[in-house]
């Protein structure tokens, strides 16, 4: 319940106070945000299997978004940024229909 | 939560009401998601996205719009030109129309179709003895126009153009077919001092009509403004054709 509280919360002051980003963080924050939608469904997948840790999954989500992150900075270093994004993207949505598939199995046995 | 498993609904349902510490860490992480999300959805419909373009996106976006730019430019030009091209086409119909209204109205007044007005003399002939002949009105329009009289006018009757004819009898002229009526005035437009000198040289009008034959006299005005309304009426011409 607390959890679902701090997603509202966090919706409401993104709408309400509108922070913006440092613009050299911008380009990042879409890959952020797959990253960490990944590191969720991988967080509600271990829950399902009875090995869900908060640690493994603080750690999870930070390296997650962390290395997202960086990955697509250094492609825009060596100018190969837009592809290596959609890599990322391409990888971290493989990830997520896998823990979706898996989470689904362990919902509805199906 | 790993130490204890009881199954399915009921588990999530214990674990959803009863708060514990990685409850509090998926509070943290879902808030910063949920913000994370609304910051990237607001950025991307405020400013279409261009904040969050990649360098190299952006200077191909600028190339695409500097060769726009530059048609667009092309494009410009040309209708500029064209543009001027119609204004001067404008220019000289309006300045050709212009003439020809101008050379309509000169002719108008020479042909005696169009009003006129100007100085010149108004000139009354007082004849009691009825001894004005046709012979010294026709002389005395010839000699206004000699003078440079461009417009003249009889009694604010008749306009003499040149075709007028003048007849009838001494003291009953006809000029046009319209009958004079007595005393005469005539009305001439052109330099007054000109006109007046030209109807008093010896020998002249003035001289003709006091003279012992006529026994009449003569007065003559310089006026700034002769107005002279009558017209000639045009006839087509039957025979002559323009060459």
């Amino acid at each position: 319940m607390i959890a679902i509280l701090g997603l509202l919360l966090g919706v409401a002051v993104g709408i309400w106070l509108s922070p913006t980003l440092p613009a050299v963080l911008q380009p990042y924050l879409p890959i952020m945000i797959v990253a960490a939608m990944d590191a969720l469904f991988g967080a509600t997948r271990a829950y399902l299997d009875h090995t869900f840790s908060d640690k493994v999954f603080v750690v999870s989500f930070i390296s997650n978004v962390t290395i997202a992150a960086l990955i697509v900075w250094i492609g825009d270093q060596i100018g190969v940024g837009s592809q290596l994004s959609t890599a990322v993207i391409v990888v971290l949505g493989i990830r997520i229909f896998t823990n979706a598939a898996a989470i689904r199995r362990k919902v509805i046995h199906a | 939560m790993p130490d204890e498993a009881p199954r399915g609904a009921r588990r999530f349902l214990t674990d959803f009401l009863r708060p514990s510490r990685s409850q509090a860490v998926m509070a943290l992480i879902l808030f910063i998601c949920g913000l994370a999300a609304v910051m990237q959805v607001t950025a991307n419909s405020a400013d279409a996205g261009y904040s969050t373009m990649r360098r190299s996106d952006l200077v191909e976006l600028l190339d695409t719009l500097n060769a726009q730019s530059r048609r667009l430019e092309a494009d410009i030009a040309e209708l500029e030109s064209t543009k001027s091209r119609l204004e001067s086409g404008v220019d000289a119909q309006r300045i050709a129309a212009e003439e020809a209204t101008k050379r309509l109205d000169e002719l108008g007044i020479l042909a005696g179709t169009l009003p006129a007005t100007g100085p010149g003399i108004r000139m009354t002939i007082v004849d009691p003895q009825q001894q004005l002949t046709p012979e010294i009105l026709l002389d005395a329009i010839g000699e206004l126009r000699d003078a440079g009289a461009e417009a003249i006018e009889l009694n604010d009757q008749v306009r003499v153009v040149g075709t007028s004819w003048v007849g009838g009898s001494a003291g009953a002229l006809v000029v046009d077919d319209v009958a004079l009526d007595l005393p005469l005035t005539i009305e001439a437009i052109g330099t007054p001092h000109s006109l007046e000198e030209g109807a008093r040289f010896r020998g002249g009008l003035v001289s003709q009509v006091e003279g012992p034959a006529v026994g009449g006299s003569v007065l003559i005005n310089q006026v700034d403004e002769v107005i002279i309304e009558t017209l000639h009426r045009v006839s087509e011409p039957q025979f002559a054709r323009p060459a």
